[in-house]
């Protein structure tokens, strides 16, 4: 019962943060409620059983996405034009619609296999046997530095003062 | 009714179109990169509820989620740093004033 009430509570702030990301006209609150989003995704990944998930979204996107994209409004200062929608938006918006309309067909009309096991109590252990364990996933984990290497290099290149 | 395994899907495709709208729709650059994070969040809800509802035990959909996120990161610091440069050459990030590619 307890869950069901902490998911529709989710379920709602999250989606109604999102809606006022695209809705609202100041840029600046669109931001905040974007972090909401975010906060509200790592409760629905409590919900879901998945613990380190939920921390590392609160550090990556809450801390470390919502802090860069809210230096990069600043640091453009086109926060008094607000965000306007562009002449697709009612084209835009059917497409959402259908896309959601069409998602929901899909889910609601298939036949989940849905296992009957309980799931574990913590993951971050089992996660770390998967990632770095034998025939896990080490190999994208290695590849992971490589992109974040070329991330900061060409960020750096990118925002450098060009003399 | 308890929850399952279509309510999170649903959310995350009701998030998915919310995103979807907005990066289509939108004029401001930031704010297509913030609905992308969005979609990319949307993604990730509906990985782990798979893995959590049909794989308990194998936990492949949260690390494909975390790989997600990774990504997602990286990619919002190198858009972020394309939409500052191009805001200090043509002084706006409004992406349809940003159309020196456009054939």
């Amino acid at each position: 019962m307890g869950q069901e009430i902490a998911f529709w509570i989710l379920a709602v702030v999250t989606v109604s943060a999102a809606l006022g990301v695209v809705l609202l006209r100041n840029v600046f609150r669109a931001v905040m409620l974007l972090v909401l989003s975010f906060l509200g995704t790592a409760g629905v990944y409590i919900l879901l059983n998945a613990d380190f998930l939920a921390a590392i979204q609160v550090l990556i996107y809450v801390g470390a996405i919502g802090i860069l994209i809210i230096l990069a409004i600043m640091l453009t200062r086109e926060v008094p034009l607000g965000s306007p929608s562009n002449k697709f938006r009612i084209p835009a918006f059917i497409i959402a619609v259908l896309f959601f309309i069409g998602v929901g067909y899909a889910v609601l009309n298939t036949q989940w296999q849905v296992s009957s096991l309980p799931p574990a109590e913590t993951t971050t252990s089992a996660l770390a046997v998967k990632l770095f364990g034998e025939g896990g996933f080490i190999l994208p984990v290695e590849i992971v530095p490589i992109l974040l290497l070329a991330t900061v290099l060409s960020a750096i290149v990118l925002v450098k003062d060009k003399k | 009714m308890s929850i399952g395994l279509e309510h999170y899907l649903i959310l995350s495709g009701a998030l998915f179109a919310i995103g979807l709208y907005g990066a289509l729709a939108k004029h401001n650059a930031i704010i297509i990169l913030m609905s992308i994070e969005i979609m990319l969040n949307a993604a990730s809800i509906a990985l782990v509820a798979f893995s959590r509802y049909i794989v308990p035990l194998q936990y492949t959909g949260q690390v494909f989620a975390i790989f997600t996120m990774v990504v997602a990161a990286a990619e919002t610091a190198v858009g972020l740093a394309i939409i500052i440069a191009i805001y200090r050459n043509r002084e706006t990030i409004d992406a349809d004033k940003i159309d020196l590619m456009k054939w």
